[in-house]
């Protein structure tokens, strides 16, 4: 094995996390950073290319190459767990930027009381309802306490939004249901399409706060506080699961890596796969990985980041043997504990609009949403559920593939031939669904992360291991989704002209009720290496530092405690800020344990 | 070495789009548009010639030619699974392919050890002489294998080859996107998303990647395996 010279802190992965942590560490301390990132590098000028819906959408040019690297499933313990053999329920990227390229860029905050999730269930609720098996914890830290880094990292990305809670004054047009917000979104809301018309108006009609979503796909000209400076998006739709060739999506290739290119101190290797840090007696001396050659190398750190995606995180410390793994039998190990992947539910109503609806005209992120049932508002008795969730809809991005086909229920006896071509042809781009739902996952003892005892990637180390599966609380909270995205979609067949069609939810692919890896979800993964309070409720403390090696930082979703109701990145990055300003404050400066 | 295979069509049907596209540098077709034969021989990179006959028989009863337009035969679906089956895609070369291999619940998907050359090979078996059946005896074989992994892969990329970029081979001269109105990849909507809310995209001529970007653009069927 080949030894490298040390360098004061190796990041090991440059996605979205990785290249922040290294941004924040180049521009403001004199420190050597090196990234190690095992996919290609990639540039503004690759995503000229990729306005192509079969190898992008359809054949996953971009993600990681699942054939070396995969995770393996089971929902029970007494479950045998198989390999996802192709991208399905989550699709996770490679190469300069890692997911943060192709994601969608929906870029909201989490609810105020998300982070006191324990306290609050316990404030509202006798404990007979608090499911047995419920692991949900306090995250270290209030709404106060992320509050100005989530506008750190609005303003670096340039979200689009309009404030609906600004310093605790109500604004209609925003989510007024929001934590209150210290300043205004840097920039103005996305242009609206027909169906966001359609839906605002019908959630206005029942009485909701409908708001345009706030996004990073930005929908103004935009220079950041960094001094980066990009264009408005086109609304090309090749959006998510593309690059944006224009810069307009918040990406790290767009705003990170032009930052840190100027930098001396920085380097970023690609095609290089870390598969163990190597630590003694509660120190981290370094990362041993593979290059482009399948040289395998030794690269000695002060200071270790681990930023590979949750999974990757959570495999990294398992591989590495660094903490305790947790055990579901006995809830002793912190480990692999509290996985959670944000719970996704909506109606099961089509409707068929009298126009065409042009969702080739749109941007990721683009959309409308409401929060009138967030959390603990209009929770229904009836529905029994602890947690409500937010309503989204009138997005576009229509593919001519993936979106021809949809046909009202008895237009055709089958989904192929004559008969069905001419329904097919006149429904296409005309049809349409209630709101989608999305909503917090709450964890549970029986949700967790290990490694395979049977199946490994390509160098022979063991595959992560996935345990989960959704509970009654789950199925309840989606036949609640199903209810009021069922109503909504009454109310927009209303308001526009168009005309519904029931269908069975057994043709809507919500048929088992069990977790699923075989269609997508969201590549929104959480937990494995939460943060706690102390060293028995969490694997690093609130400033993301691991409790038992103190050079080692583990960045990410892979800290949540458990999963908010939206999507996670504006999270994970104001967190990922939060941890940077301490290593860079205090930890460098006096490196020891933080907490 | 492997005798090459053709696949023979009445240069009629296909646009002179899709030979420009797909088959540009194969010098056996200029000399047929010069002799301006009534057939072209497109040379097949997986299938055998009975194999394509099949196959192009089954996309045309998904995907008819009728009055509603063109279909599966005019966009040249045939060439593209061709295509997809002899690249990464048809190897398997991007999936989990190690053992062992255990049948699981349909919440798992597709667990089988078979690649889609593998799966069509064995379904084309199945079909015995289906290309020389009528179009109803051919609807019947195929509503009886509905529910097959084999059937479902065809019609899915009867869909894919009818709707494609016509840098892979299918959607020939954009008939699939001429049909609903697509107007191909378009950089810049920004000034008309709001002029269009809940008007109808006005019918435009479409345009394709590689005529967007006026160069050639790499298809990953392409890379070597
Ligand atoms: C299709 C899609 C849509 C999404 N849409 C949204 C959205 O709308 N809103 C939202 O909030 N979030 C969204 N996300 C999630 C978002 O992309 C992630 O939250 C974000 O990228 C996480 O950053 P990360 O640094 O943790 O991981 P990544 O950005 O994925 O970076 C991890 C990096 O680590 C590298 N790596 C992994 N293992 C190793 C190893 N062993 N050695 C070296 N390098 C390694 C990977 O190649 C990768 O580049 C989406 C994700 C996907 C896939
Ligand atoms: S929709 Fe907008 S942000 Fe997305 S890729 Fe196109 S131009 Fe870029």
């Amino acid at each position: 094995m080949e030894r490298l010279k040390p360098v004061d802190v190796v990041v090991i992965g440059g996605g979205f996390t990785g290249l922040l942590m290294a941004k924040e560490l180049a521009t403001r301390t004199s420190v050597s950073v090196v990234v190690l990132e095992r996919g290609p590098d990639r540039q503004l000028l690759d995503y000229m290319d990729d306005m192509d819906e079969v190898d992008f959408s359809l054949r996953f040019r971009m993600m990681q190459n699942i054939s070396e690297e995969t995770v393996t499933h089971r929902h029970t313990t007494a479950n045998r767990a198989v390999p996802v053999r192709e991208w399905g329920h989550v699709r996770l990227g490679t190469g300069t930027g890692g997911s943060g390229e192709h994601w969608t860029g929906v870029a909201n905050r989490y609810p105020e009381d998300t982070f006191i999730i324990k306290s609050a269930l316990k404030e509202r609720f006798p404990a007979s309802r608090i499911p047995a098996d419920l692991s949900v914890q306090d995250w270290t830290l209030t709404w106060k306490d992320i509050e100005p880094f989530y506008t750190r990292v609005e303003e670096m990305m340039g979200i689009g939004g309009k404030a609906g809670n600004l310093q605790g004054r109500r604004i209609d047009g925003g989510n007024v249901f929001e934590g209150p917000r210290s300043k205004e979104y840097p920039v103005r809301p996305h242009l609206q399409s027909y169906a966001m018309t359609v839906f605002e108006k019908a959630a206005r009609e029942l009485g909701y706060h409908p708001y345009i979503n706030p996004a990073a796909t930005l929908p103004a000209d935009y220079t950041n506080p960094d001094g980066i400076s990009r264009p408005a998006c086109q609304y090309c739709s090749y959006c998510m699961l593309y690059g944006c060739m224009i810069g307009a999506k918040a990406q790290p290739t767009n705003l990170l890596l032009p930052i840190l290119k100027e930098k001396k101190t920085f380097t970023l290797r690609n095609g290089c796969w870390v598969r163990k840090i190597v630590h003694r007696d509660g120190r981290a001396e370094g990362v041993e990985y593979r290059d482009e050659n399948g040289r395998e190398i030794f690269q000695p750190a002060s200071v270790v980041v681990q930023a590979t995606f949750t999974s990757g995180n959570v495999r990294s410390l398992l591989l590495s043997k660094i903490g305790t793994p947790y055990d579901p039998a006995t809830g002793r190990g912190t480990l692999g504990k509290n996985f959670t992947h944000q719970m996704s539910g909506g109606g099961n109503a089509l409707l068929v609009y009298p126009t065409k609806l042009n969702a080739f005209m749109a941007a990721g992120g683009q959309g409308m949403a409401f929060s009138d049932f967030d959390g603990f508002n209009q929770l229904d008795p009836d529905a029994n559920i602890l947690r409500g969730g937010t309503f989204t809809g009138g997005g576009g991005g229509g593919h001519p593939i993936a979106s021809f086909g949809t046909t009202p229920p008895g237009t055709s006896a089958r989904n192929w031939g004559s008969a069905w071509k001419q329904a097919a042809i006149e429904h296409n781009d005309r049809t349409g669904g209630g709101p989608g739902f999305s909503a917090e996952h709450l964890s549970y003892r029986h949700n967790f992360l290990d490694l395979d005892p049977t199946y490994t990637d390509k160098w022979g180390d063991p595959l992560l291991r996935t345990t989960i599966d959704w509970t009654d609380h789950e199925r309840r909270m989606r036949d609640f989704s199903a209810k009021i995205s069922d109503r909504m979609a009454e109310e927009m067949a209303r308001v526009s002209g168009a005309k519904i069609h029931h269908r069975p939810a057994a043709t809507t692919g919500r048929r088992s009720g069990r977790y699923q890896t075989a269609a997508y979800a969201t590549t929104h993964l959480h937990g494995g290496a939460i943060m706690g309070d102390t060293p028995a409720d969490g694997v690093v403390n609130t400033y993301l530092q691991h409790w038992d090696v103190p050079n080692l930082f583990v960045i990410g979703a892979s800290a949540f405690p458990h999963a908010g109701p939206t999507n996670p990145t504006m999270t994970a990055l104001a967190l990922t800020f939060r941890s940077a300003d301490a290593l860079i404050e205090r930890y460098l400066k006096n490196p020891g344990k933080l907490v | 070495m492997k005798r090459r295979e053709f696949l023979i069509l009445p240069a009629r049907t296909l646009g002179g789009y899709l030979l420009a596209s797909t088959l540009a540098g194969e010098p056996f077709l200029a000399q047929a548009q010069q002799a301006k034969a009534p057939d072209i021989k497109i040379p097949l990179k997986f299938f055998t010639a009975p194999e394509a006959a099949v196959v192009s028989a089954m996309t045309e009863r998904i995907f008819p030619t009728d009055a509603n337009g063109a279909g599966a035969r005019e966009a040249g679906v045939v060439i593209f699974i061709d295509r997809q089956l002899a690249g990464p895609y048809g190897h398997d070369k991007y999936r989990y392919t190690k053992g062992p291999w255990v049948e699981s619940i349909p919440e798992h998907g597709y667990q089988g050890q078979s690649n889609p050359r593998q799966i069509y090979r064995e379904g084309i078996i199945q079909l015995g002489n289906f290309a020389a059946l009528g179009a109803a005896e051919q609807d019947q074989a195929l509503i009886a294998i509905e529910k097959t992994t084999f059937f479902q892969m065809v019609r899915t990329h009867t869909l894919e080859g009818m709707f494609c970029d016509p840098l892979h081979g299918g959607n020939a001269d954009m008939v699939g996107w001429r049909l609903i109105g697509y107007p191909g990849p378009v950089m810049a909507y920004r000034h008309e998303i709001e002029k269009y809310r809940g008007v109808p995209y006005p019918k435009v001529e479409p345009q394709s990647l590689e005529q967007l970007l006026g160069r050639k653009v790499p298809a990953w069927e392409d890379e070597p395996v």
